[in-house]
């Protein structure tokens, strides 16, 4: 039992170490977030916030180029639509290859798999160019309809699919006379809410995040997403005013933080689900 | 009833049909478009009227003998490695402790959301935080640094190519290692008691039991997250443009911001940044190839090759 108490010494201080290492930077950004410019040059962190939130916020709020509201309502529009394209179009392609038996479906899957790993910033150069050709740049729509083909989600759904889809649900819709988009809607979709739901998380959040395609695209500061907006607190605006910049970075990211403590069961559980991928 | 069956086939086409013109005009086109335009004289804002150089390798051979792209793909290269091993390394103790079958630690569920946290926080947010935390004279660091007595006076980190390096990879490391540690406990978790069982009534220590058995049975989760690793740290923007944009003396440019420079960052050399763009692919393609080749499951292979052999015995006895 000796061994045991000495793995109880080590792992949990280790542990708690660690956990302090996760939250601490955010932390500190959350207080600097309420305290004053001169309060932050004298003692550079306190555990503690302060009573400067609304100084900081008029600071913020007046005349400068970011802007929270615009960069949350254009991220959250692009990330929901995105989402939903994902997971429906995911779901429809995974009933595809799993609900019927057709020539390419085998081959289908096999492409599936092996473009799965394509990274698309490689591709970013030519994707500009199509879009600027026909007008698209500054259009939340080439930030969202991509989505339709998302190869990694069609592989978690088809997985799902394949271990939960029972023929013969889809033969009695068949013999009620349903048609097969019908079934699909009305029967499969609710079957893959557990699938969908873990997805939708992820989709939204790696959407709501990122920041190379947007950066490319979007060039109206009108069309700025958050991590664009976060991008201008470099700029020389901001320099002098820490406590206005923690403010700004804390505000960039507390809906996830929101979301991330509120869903962070499924979103754990999620992680591991994909983690099992052969 | 077999003509039924056959009619509904064409529905795995019609609903296939949203995926596959979406990826060919999202993606398969824009990568042909890519390497087409790697090939041309495509430059200036706003132009998109193109012809092919006389010489058509010459911007793959102009980017691979710059010097500023060479670094920017060792950087890449450096970056990724120093924030992968002790990734890999503390995931997997992680692992093994979260999946001890002697000592089952209290709080799992609370640890692992704290420890996958920044995992989902924006890392443009995270790269000016380290940014403003790192800051010189008065940034956050160096104020702890100086009270705890390490240092002396204020360090210029942000100044440094080796320190804004290790910030970046450490950055990398500390968004990422709770990922992996959550895949590796996963593909723990999946494989069978049996063994471990077995293992135990052959008088197998936890160690053991570990190197043993654990490791070699995670082989193919091992082989997912490296290239997923790769594939992701090849690609590394984000945070090295933001944290310091690519500075010092380009210590921190890596490929992708070395791509985006050249593309949207005054010059506007499309066609340079899209061979860039290919040599890129083509890196990663070889070396998730390689990675497969290598880590492949030998043991399988040694099956599927004997199973034939007895296959082919069993036809010829039938003969």
């Amino acid at each position: 039992m000796k061994s045991t108490r000495i793995f109880k010494i080590i792992i949990y201080p280790i542990c708690v170490l660690l956990s302090v290492m996760s939250i601490l930077p955010f932390w500190v950004m959350f207080m600097n977030g309420t305290r004053s410019t001169p309060e932050i040059q004298r003692q550079a962190f306190s555990m503690l916030p302060s009573v400067h939130l609304f100084d900081n916020l008029n600071i913020l709020l007046v005349g400068k180029s970011f802007d929270p509201w615009i960069g949350f309502v254009n991220s959250l529009t692009i990330s929901t639509f995105a989402t939903l394209c994902a997971v429906y179009f995911s779901s429809l392609t995974a009933y595809a290859l799993v609900a019927y038996r057709w020539k390419a479906q085998k081959a289908f899957f096999a492409f599936i798999l092996a473009v799965m790993m394509i990274p698309a910033q490689v591709t970013t150069i030519g994707f500009y160019q199509f879009m600027w050709s026909i007008g698209m740049t500054n259009s939340f729509l080439p930030l969202i309809i991509p989505a339709v083909a998302s190869p990694a989600i069609v592989f978690f759904m088809r997985q799902y699919l394949y271990a939960t889809l029972s023929i013969d649900i889809v033969n009695s819709g068949r013999i009620d006379g349903a048609g097969e988009f019908h079934i699909f809607n009305a029967i499969i979709i609710p079957i893959m809410k557990p699938a969908i739901a873990t997805q939708a998380i992820f989709v939204f959040v790696a959407t709501w995040n990122n920041f190379f395609l947007p950066l490319v695209l979007l060039t109206d500061s009108k069309k700025y997403t958050m991590p664009i907006m976060v991008s201008l607190l470099r700029g020389d605006t901001y320099r002098t005013e820490f406590g206005t910049v923690y403010l700004a970075l804390s505000l960039s990211v507390l809906p996830l933080f929101v979301m991330y403590f509120t869903l962070s069961r499924y979103i754990i559980a999620g992680v591991a689900l994909g983690g099992v991928k052969e | 009833m077999r003509r039924k069956v056959d009619n509904y086939a064409k529905y795995g086409y019609i609903f296939s049909i949203p995926f596959v013109v979406a990826f060919l005009f999202f993606s398969l086109y824009p990568l042909i478009y890519t390497t087409v335009i790697g090939f041309t004289d495509l430059q200036g804002l706003g132009k998109s009227s193109f012809s092919f150089l006389s010489n058509p390798f010459e911007n793959f051979q102009i980017v691979l003998t710059a010097p500023t792209f060479q670094s920017s793909v060792r950087n890449t290269f450096v970056i990724w490695i120093i924030n992968f091993i002790p990734q890999i390394l503390l995931a997997l103790l992680l692992t093994a402790w979260f999946t001890s079958r002697r000592y089952r630690i209290r709080g799992q569920g609370a640890f692992k959301v704290m420890l996958y946290m920044p995992n989902i926080i924006t890392a443009a947010t995270i790269a000016i935080l380290f940014n403003v935390l790192f800051m010189h004279p008065t940034g956050v660091v160096n104020h702890i640094l100086q009270t705890v007595g390490i240092l002396e006076s204020s360090f210029n980190f942000i100044n440094s190519m080796l320190a804004s390096q290790l910030i970046i990879a450490f950055i990398q490391f500390w968004m990422w290692y709770g990922y992996t540690m959550l895949i590796l406990i996963s593909g723990v978790l999946g494989m069978s008691p049996d063994m471990f069982e077995a293992a135990d009534i052959d008088g197998a220590s936890g160690f053991q039991a570990f190197f043993f058995i654990t490791l070699p049975n995670l082989r193919t989760i091992l082989l997912f997250t490296l290239v997923t690793s790769l594939i992701g740290g090849l690609n590394m923007f984000d945070i090295p443009r933001l944290f310091n944009n690519g500075g010092p003396d380009n210590a921190t440019t890596t490929a992708s911001v070395f791509i985006f420079r050249q593309a949207f960052a005054g010059s506007y050399m499309y066609n340079r940044a899209a061979a860039a763009s290919i040599v890129m692919f083509v890196i990663i393609a070889l070396l998730s190839a390689i990675l497969f080749y290598f880590m492949r499951d030998k043991e399988a292979i040694r099956l599927k090759k004997e199973e034939k052999l007895e296959r082919q015995a069993a036809r010829e006895a039938v003969k």
